[in-house]
């Protein structure tokens, strides 16, 4: 362990170097970490080799001799990144119950998986591709509910809403506004500063708030927050399995 | 009994030949729509194409009330996934997987899900076969 500009070091054993475990690895590294990349294609271990050196290693990142070569049991934090999401799911169980690593971060290749890192326990996961929809639900006018952030061990989402001067909400201060159990208005976004919800705070037409809620509170929230006549466009309920929280 | 296989290859297709045979119904999966081939003309059971890992698959399958299942692709991880999902999701409490890494066998057994390693059987057969040999080459 070494300190680099106030951080302490870490060591990371990675798996997978493709463009997501590459980028990973050498992001750690400026960053005066410790890694490990273990790839196993041959050609991608030698197009990698000259840049990472001993900091490489060639081989089945889902072999349990290949992570004890590449240090798993002195490992703070395990990143399986590779392209197949059971090599993913198994790299995660051996690092957990095998070596007891503390904290070990999954990819998600195909979001129809997500249920199966779940049931596991293999949190947290990153999907690119739900990461991405989200980020396009976002963009669309019809979506006034949309989810942030999902913190599935602590049992609670982030969710933006759209106010329009329609809304119940529009014009009311936030001490005026009797939310649902389980949800708590926490800031203003408008004009593209954040404004910590204050108790005078006033709600205005085309602020959009951030509400930290308990997942299965969304639809309450919405009853509260949105104006009635456009149930249509309510996406508490029926999204794709995929998105947000279950 | 009804019996899922996942996987249709040598050992796949061969056990579900032979439980349909013992009277058993079977289903089975493979991501290859042309591995049903394996199982000759006229079988009788059920075949879906598919990943083995797909909870819409298992299903379609008949996981979901099945007395068995058995994972047996060419892929160790899948297979332990699979029978994990099988196992812990679909509630069948026969899951076993085929699994040819001994030490990811060993693993996951202690983990609870039962594994059968070809590779350790194949080994201790072997090493009694050479035991077994009495005669010394003089």
């Amino acid at each position: 362990m070494s300190d680099h500009e106030g951080v302490k070091a870490v060591f990371v054993v990675i798996v997978g170097g493709g463009k997501v475990g590459l980028n990973v690895a050498r992001s750690l590294v400026s960053m005066g970490h410790e890694v490990i990349l273990v790839e196993r294609r041959k050609y991608r271990y030698d197009l990698l080799v000259e840049e990472l050196e001993e900091k490489l290693l060639l081989g089945d990142g889902t072999e349990i001799w290949v992570l004890e070569k590449a240090g798993i049991a002195r490992a703070d934090l395990v990143v399986a990144v590779t392209g197949d999401d059971e090599d993913n799911l198994i790299i995660a169980q051996v690092a957990k119950r095998k070596y007891g690593v503390k904290k070990v971060i999954a990819r998600v290749n195909n979001p129809r998986n997500q249920a199966t890192f779940d049931m596991l326990g293999v949190e947290p996961t990153i999907c690119a591709t739900t990461n991405i929809l989200a980020l396009v639900r976002r963009e669309l006018p019809e979506h006034k509910l949309v989810h942030l952030l999902t913190l599935k061990r602590e049992n609670l989402e982030i969710v933006e809403l759209e106010v329009s001067e329609h809304s119940p909400v529009a014009g009311k201060a936030i001490e005026e506004i009797t939310l649902p159990e389980g949800a708590l208005l926490t800031a203003i976004l408008r004009g593209g500063k954040a404004h910590m919800a204050r108790m005078k705070a006033v709600i205005e037409p085309g602020d959009y708030v951030l509400c930290l809620v308990e997942p299965g509170t969304e639809k309450d929230l919405i009853h509260v927050m949105l104006p009635e006549e456009a149930p249509e466009k309510v996406q508490a309920e029926g999204e794709p399995e995929y998105l947000g929280g279950e | 009994m009804y019996v899922v296989i996942a996987g249709c290859g040598r050992v796949g297709s061969a056990l579900a030949q032979q439980l349909i045979s013992e009277g058993h119904q079977v289903a089975v999966i493979d991501e290859d729509p042309e591995a049903f081939t394996q199982l000759g003309e006229d079988f009788p059971g059920e075949f879906v194409t598919g990943a083995a890992i797909d909870w819409d698959i298992l299903e379609e399958a008949g996981v979901d009330h099945a007395d068995a299942f058995v994972a047996a692709t060419d892929g160790d991880n899948t297979n332990i996934v699979a029978t994990q999902i099988a196992k812990e999701h679909f509630g069948v409490q026969c899951a076993v997987a085929r699994v040819y890494d001994p030490a990811r066998a060993e693993l996951f057994a202690e983990a609870g899900i039962r594994t059968v390693c070809p590779t350790k059987d194949a080994r201790e057969m072997l090493a009694e076969a050479v035991h077994s040999c009495q005669i010394t080459r003089g």
